[in-house]
């Protein structure tokens, strides 16, 4: 009896501690999680930002102020310290997220949440992301400075990684049961890569394939225009390109392969983009230039921007920096400032790849058989067997596509073309800007950059205002990359790239502005071929109007439109709605709704019933439009807002408009009102659920916490107004991720502010304490210090030394 | 004092210390000890160490959690999900550490009788 009872309790008390000591699903070790001295109750409170901090191998003292935002303001003796005490700040607030960008980058996130990562995890590494970090490397390897200061960026993490004891990791370890690995210089490229996927990995090559089979090519140019009627370049039309003497790359007669896809690789957020614009000092208030940028991203916690001020005694640069990458990305120092928004270009394109029958390490090009490398994917699954995927390299690229991953068939695959395979020293285009003096800096330092291809705005104290489209990019011929191309012919393979100097760019332009907004990049007399999935068409206009609107602007101006709700879209197809649709028929109900609508101004603000009932009407009839398109097992993409509305409005007849389903032949304005009915009763449904569909409710704007949005640690329904292509282009969940406004005084004063906070710790109360003030417009004053000696701004001094 | 008392303090004061260098699981090392240095009989084997334990960790993440208004304890129990009452998730704490103590603390109960036996 005794033995049985001890053995009863035994098994009691493994029972017990298995229980409390393991992950089932997504409930945290309990045991682990709960208990107060290891587990998360050590995360409920701020950091630590004040005394001494010893790290290995710094070569002199660096100061570390912290203002009431806990932005960290570093002053640094020589850069290695600099970058060195980057990398331990930005590891000490945002350790977490840095490193979960890089398992996202490279195509391990089932080594930290399971199986049901592995479908992503895959097509992040069939897309090659791994493959480009190691290029990436490479190329930043060769130039002994990066290579140095990605070196020590790399120590200072590591350095607090080391110092860092269990109870004190960030709580999302402790909530999925894992340690922080070792940074490398590596994770700094994975992280550059990662952003040239979101940004320039957008393509939709193989959806224009299947349309031009499908509709054929009269039919395809009318749907996909690679020029709209209405044109307003981010480089202006006059814009002289005589100095440009190596031609376009001349178009070979051929055919391309016109297969079905069934499915395509996920794509990008198709709203990442962003505002940039700088007035010369002719059209500012002040006579010193002023610079704005806005860049679009997903709205997410920790938020994608940690702000930073990074000074030695030979420069002082402040801004938003992508915590994981050396210093300022976008921001200014006492001579420059720069933002980015995403350049328009093509930069992926697909082949299809003809295997040898017998040999699928064999494909055809040139008339020969060449051999493929092969690259074996091993990707660790928490809680099982590591899983293999075969890779097969042709000199395109990565076979994406085949029989073993959303391929057609035997013996034919699909390569990638990307420049994000090529390699190139990024990070040495932002240390440089880091410390630009002038133009030429400017121009120097982007000359570097590769990808992703960025419009870079510049404006300087000493009065030059600029932009320059920069990435590597390829000399194309006329339609190449348009569609999937013969991966057999040569002639089909990329030919060259356009030498840098004539990438398209304006300096000090007549209009006394320049700006970018994803629209198309130049007009048809730039000498190469310019092509892209999507052009902006819309926020574009409304800047450049403002712009151009009145002789002086100043910083109220420039917040004005930054927060430019102006739905321009809407603007231009309402009021023919309303002109053509029948609505003799509508109940007492629908009237009252057509004449809400009616009522609007046209601004996507919180309080309008406008907006909401516009959102709904056009997706409606989008849709309605494009029901040719629902057709099982065949990958396509619809065509632009813009050219959907052109179409109403000027071919409100063609056949496209005619409801398949229906045995009635429709035409635009039967669309427009069924389309209207259709909104009525879904707005009626939504009132019951949830109560008044003002545009704030409706919208109910939420930034979501890198795993999935885990509601305890997002924040929802922001009253904030805006929407897809509008200046303020905060939708549901992406927009304004990064708000920036500087004026080139001396020394320069700026603002800034982005929807999160400086901690990444969701215990902390600069979590999040900057998303109300940027849904309401408001913005933090950037205290940029000019020396290390304290301010009243300072509310902590933290000071790293030497072990 | 009598042996419960002995046991709630020696299982509160061995926890606190070995918590400074020890997982969480010292809970469950410091009931064990606990009873073979001071055995109970019958339910106050578990109830004595649980009770000990749950007035250890729910007070210790009370003041904790109390110093940062309850900023991450409210989130935490969104998550778990307690309805976002930070005073259920120090309760469930509690209960937790308690449970661990109170079944180690029937197992060195047992020990100790083996033990004695042999």
């Amino acid at each position: 009896m005794k033995s049985f009872r001890f053995l009863l309790s035994l098994l009691l008390t493994v029972s017990v501690f298995y229980g409390l000591n393991t992950k089932f699903g997504s409930v945290p070790p309990i045991g682990k999680f709960l208990n107060p001295y290891t587990g998360f109750w050590q995360n409920e409170s701020d950091e630590v930002i004040h005394g001494k901090v010893s790290i290995n191998g710094l070569k002199d003292k660096v100061t570390v102020h912290y203002d009431a935002e806990l932005i960290p303001h570093v002053f640094a003796q020589n850069d290695i310290d600099l970058y060195k005490a980057q990398g331990y700040i930005t590891a000490k607030h945002r350790l977490w997220q840095m490193e979960f960008q890089t398992y996202a980058a490279a195509g391990r996130v089932s080594e930290i949440i399971g199986k049901s990562a592995l479908k992503y995890d895959r097509q992040v590494r069939r897309q090659g992301m791994g493959f480009g970090a190691e290029k990436a490397i490479e190329k930043m390897n060769e130039d002994p400075e990066t290579a140095s200061l990605l070196k020590a960026f790399a120590e200072g993490v590591n350095s607090y990684i080391e110092q860092l004891k269990f109870k004190d990791i960030p709580v999302e370890y402790k909530l999925l049961d894992y340690y922080p690995e070792e940074w490398t210089e590596k994770k700094t490229a994975l992280l550059l890569m990662y952003m040239t996927k979101d940004l320039a990995s957008y393509d939709s090559d193989l959806e224009r394939t299947n349309a031009l089979r499908i509709f054929g090519k009269d039919r395809f140019d009318l749907l996909y225009p690679e020029v709209f009627d209405m044109e307003d370049p981010v480089i202006p039309k006059d814009t002289d390109w005589s100095f440009i003497d190596v031609p376009m790359t001349e178009t070979p007669k051929s055919d391309i392969p016109l297969e079905t896809i069934a499915k395509t690789l996920d794509k990008p957020h198709p709203d990442n983009g962003s505002n940039n614009w700088a007035i010369s000092g002719e059209k500012s208030y002040s006579g010193n230039p002023i610079l704005a940028n806005d860049p679009h991203l997903g709205l997410k916690l920790p938020s994608i921007w940690f702000v930073m001020q990074l000074s030695t005694p030979d420069h002082n640069a402040f801004g938003a920096t992508l915590p994981g990458a050396l210093g300022v990305i976008s921001g200014f120092n006492n001579h420059i400032s720069w933002g980015e928004t995403n350049a328009t270009r093509d930069v992926v394109d697909w082949y299809k790849i003809e295997f040898k029958e017998g040999d699928p390490n064999k494909y055809k090009h040139d008339k020969q058989w060449k051999e493929v490398k092969q690259r074996v994917e091993s990707i660790k699954i928490k809680g099982e067997e590591t899983y293999l995927d075969t890779v097969r390299y042709t000199h395109h690229g990565p076979v994406a596509y085949d029989t073993n991953f959303m391929g057609n068939r035997k013996g034919t695959g699909f390569a990638m073309k990307w420049i994000g395979h090529v390699g190139g020293n990024n990070q040495k285009t932002f240390l440089e800007l880091n410390k630009s003096q002038d133009y030429d800096d400017y121009v120097d330092a982007l000359s570097y950059y590769t990808a992703p291809a960025q419009n870079f705005v510049f404006a300087s104290t000493e009065g030059d205002i600029a932009l320059w489209i920069q990435g590597q990019l390829p000399n194309k011929w006329k339609g190449q990359g348009k569609y999937l191309m013969d991966g057999s012919n040569p002639d089909h393979d990329w030919q060259g790239f356009i030498p840098q100097p004539f990438n398209a760019h304006t300096k000090n332009p007549e209009r006394g502005f320049v700006s970018s907004a994803n629209q198309r990049p130049v007009d048809q007399s730039y000498p190469y071929y310019v092509f892209n999935d999507g052009y902006e068409t819309y926020r574009n206009k409304v800047i450049n109007d403002f712009l151009g609107s009145k002789d002086k602007f100043d910083i109220q101006d420039f917040k004005d439109l930054h927060n430019n709700n102006y739905n321009l879209k809407a603007a231009d197809l309402l009021p023919y709605m309303f002109e053509t649709m029948n609505i003799s028929g509508l109940s007492v109900e629908e009237m009252d709704i057509l004449n809400d609508i009616k009522a609007w101004n046209f601004n996507n603000d919180i309080d309008e019933t406008g907006p909401s009932i516009w959102s709904v009407w056009w997706g409606n009839l989008y849709q309605t439009i494009w029901d040719e398109y629902n057709i099982d097992e065949v990958a396509l993409q619809k065509p632009s807002a813009y050219q959907s509305i052109y179409l109403l409005k000027n071919k409100g007849n063609d056949v496209f408009m005619d409801i398949v389903a229906t045995p009635e032949i429709e035409t635009a304005k039967e669309l427009f009102l069924i389309s209207f009915k259709e909104t009525v009763k879904s707005l009626q449904t939504w009132k019951v659920a949830n109560g008044n569909y003002h545009w704030e409710a409706y919208k109910s704007t939420f930034v979501g916490h890198l795993l999935q949005a885990l509601p305890a640690f997002s924040r929802f329904n922001l009253p904030i107004g805006g929407g897809r292509g509008i200046v303020n282009a905060t939708s549901k969940n992406h927009g304004p991720s990064w708000r920036m406004i500087v004026e080139m005084s001396s020394p320069p004063k700026a603002l800034g502010i982005y929807p999160g906070g400086q901690s990444g710790n969701p215990g902390s109360k600069y979590y999040d304490n900057f998303i109300d003030d940027w849904a309401a417009g408001k913005y933090n004053q950037l205290n940029y210090m000019q020396s290390e000696i304290k301010t009243d701004a300072v509310i902590a001094t933290q000071t790293l030394i030497s072990e | 004092m009598n042996t419960k008392g002995l046991n709630f303090i020696a299982t509160f004061v061995l926890a606190l210390i070995l918590s400074f260098f020890m997982p969480w699981w010292s809970v469950m090392l410091a009931a064990f000890i606990a009873a073979l240095l001071f055995s109970l009989k019958g339910v106050s084997s578990f109830f004595v160490p649980f009770l000990s334990i749950l007035v250890f960790w729910a007070g210790y993440s009370f003041i904790l959690s109390n110093a940062n208004d309850f900023t991450l304890a409210r989130k935490i129990a969104v998550l778990l999900p307690l309805k976002g009452n930070p005073y259920l998730l120090i309760l469930l704490t509690g209960l937790i550490g308690g449970l661990a103590a109170g079944v180690a603390g029937i197992f060195g109960g047992q020990c100790r009788l083996i033990f004695k036996k042999e």
